[in-house]
C-alpha cells in the first residue's frame, strides 16, 4: 500500500539542536529503487541520493525534484564571487534553526562549522538560537536571514544596510536572500514529510 | 505573469534586462533558470496527473495571500481565473485568505529543553461555508498549507492521513508539499530583491 503512513521503526528523537549526523524516516512511502524509471533516477541528479528515502519520496514528482535540486545546487555550490560558502551555509542554519528544523540545522550546521572554522560559534547559534552574538557581520546574516524567515516578511531597507555595512556587496546580499529563502523550501520538506532521529 | 514563457521572479521583482539586478541573477544562471523550472514543474507540469491547474492555483493563490506579498497574490489569482476555475473558487481562497492569516513561525518541539521554545499559535480549521465552496480535497490541503506556511514544526504524521483521507495519493501529496514549500522560496526571494532594489 503506497497511500498510506507509514509507521516509523523505533528509534531516538533528538530533543536539542545539534551538528551530530542525523538520521531522516519518511511517513510516506518512498518509491522502490527497482520501481524507479529512468526519468526518476535522472531527477535525483546525484546517483548516490538513491539510497535516501527524502529524495527517493521527493521523486515522485521528479520535474520538480531535479529543478529544485539545481535551484539548491547553484545558490550554495558556485563559487563565482559573492558570499562565501561559510556563510551561505550560517544563513541556511539560522533560517532551521528558527523555522524549527532539526535535521535541516544538523546538517547545514555542520559545513558552515567545517567551511568556517568557528564550530563554537556555529553551536552557539544552536545552543542560544538566533539572538546569539556571533560577531556583527554573522549578526547582520543572522538577523536578515531570520527577518525574511518571518510570514508575512520583516526583511527591510535597514537590513540591506546592516549587510553592507557589514562588507557584503551587492551579490553576497543576494546570495544571503537564496539561501535563507531555499531554506524556508527545504525546512518545510523536512518537517513535514518525515522526522529527524538520533543515530 | 505568462504561463510558461516570462521568468516569473523576474517579472514579480521588476527586473529589466541591463539592470543591475539581472547582473545579479546572471551570476548564479543555474538558480536563476531552475527556480523558473520549478514554477513550470508545478503549475504547467507537463504531467499534471491527479492534481488539476485549479487546485494548483488555488493553493498558490492561497499561499500568497498567507504571505501578504501583494504583487504575488495578483499574480496567482490571475492564473487561477484563467484556469478554468468558477468564481465561487476565487472567492473562496479569498475568504480563506482573510480568516487564516497570521504571524509565523510558530509551534511546539518535542517535549525536552527545546519545549521553553514552544510558541503557542493558531492551528486553521475553515468555516463550513469556505469548506463546501472549496470541495474537500482543497478545504484538506488549505488546512495543510496554513500549517506548512505558519508553523511547520507542528508537522505530524495525522495530518498527511487527513489529506489521504480527503482522496489525495502519496505522490499528489509530494507535489502539493513541493508547491507549498516552492512558493514559500519564490515569495521570499522576490521581496528580499524588490527591498535590495529600494523598491520594497
Amino acid at each position: 500500500m503506497s497511500d498510506s503512513i507509514l509507521k516509523t521503526p523505533e528509534h531516538t528523537v533528538p530533543t536539542a539542536f545539534t551538528r551530530a549526523q542525523l538520521d531522516w524516516l519518511p511517513w510516506l512511502e518512498p518509491l522502490a529503487v527497482d520501481a524507479m524509471t529512468p526519468r526518476h533516477l535522472a531527477s535525483l541528479v546525484d546517483a548516490a541520493r538513491v539510497k535516501s528515502p527524502y529524495f527517493r519520496l521527493l521523486a515522485r514528482d521528479p520535474d520538480a525534484l531535479e529543478a529544485r535540486t539545481r535551484t539548491d545546487k547553484d545558490i550554495f555550490y558556485n563559487p563565482e564571487g559573492g558570499l562565501p560558502r561559510a556563510e551561505r551555509e550560517l544563513a541556511a542554519a539560522a533560517t532551521s534553526r528558527f523555522n524549527g528544523c532539526l535535521y535541516c540545522a544538523s546538517v547545514h550546521a555542520r559545513h558552515a562549522a567545517t567551511y568556517s572554522k568557528r564550530e563554537d560559534d556555529v553551536q552557539r547559534l544552536l545552543d542560544a538560537g538566533v539572538t546569539a552574538d556571533l560577531g556583527e557581520r554573522w549578526n547582520a546574516i543572522v538577523a536578515a536571514s531570520v527577518a525574511l524567515t518571518a510570514t508575512p516578511s520583516v526583511f527591510g531597507p535597514e537590513h540591506v544596510e546592516r549587510l553592507r555595512r557589514a562588507g557584503l556587496d551587492d551579490l553576497a546580499i543576494s546570495d544571503v536572500l537564496h539561501a535563507a529563502a531555499f531554506f524556508n523550501w527545504a525546512n518545510r520538506l523536512m518537517l513535514s514529510l518525515g522526522e529527524p532521529a538520533s543515530v | 505573469m505568462s504561463g510558461t514563457d516570462a521568468d516569473v521572479i523576474d517579472a514579480l521583482v521588476g527586473i529589466t534586462p541591463g539592470s543591475s539586478l539581472d547582473a545579479i541573477r546572471a551570476r548564479r544562471p543555474e538558480a536563476r533558470a531552475h527556480a523558473q523550472a520549478t514554477y513550470q514543474a508545478l503549475f504547467v507540469p507537463k504531467d499534471p496527473g491527479n492534481v488539476s491547474a485549479s487546485e494548483r492555483f488555488a493553493v498558490g493563490a492561497f499561499v500568497a495571500g498567507l504571505h501578504g506579498a501583494t504583487a504575488v497574490v495578483a499574480a496567482y489569482a490571475a492564473r487561477l481565473a484563467s484556469s478554468s476555475a468558477p468564481a465561487a473558487l476565487k472567492e473562496a481562497v479569498d475568504t480563506a485568505v482573510k480568516k487564516a492569516r497570521t504571524h509565523g513561525p510558530y509551534g511546539s518541539y518535542t517535549s525536552g529543553p527545546l519545549s521553553r521554545e514552544d510558541t503557542p499559535g493558531p492551528v486553521y480549521r475553515m468555516e463550513a461555508s469556505t469548506r463546501r465552496a472549496l470541495g474537500p480535497r482543497l478545504a484538506a490541503a488549505f488546512e495543510h498549507a496554513h500549517m506548512l506556511v505558519f508553523h511547520p514544526r507542528d508537522a505530524v504524521p495525522a495530518a498527511l492521513q487527513a489529506l489521504l483521507d480527503a482522496g489525495w495519493t502519496t505522490t499528489d501529496i509530494v507535489t502539493l508539499s513541493q508547491i507549498v514549500a516552492f512558493l514559500s522560496f519564490q515569495i521570499r526571494v522576490v521581496t528580499g530583491l524588490r527591498t535590495l532594489a529600494g523598491r520594497a
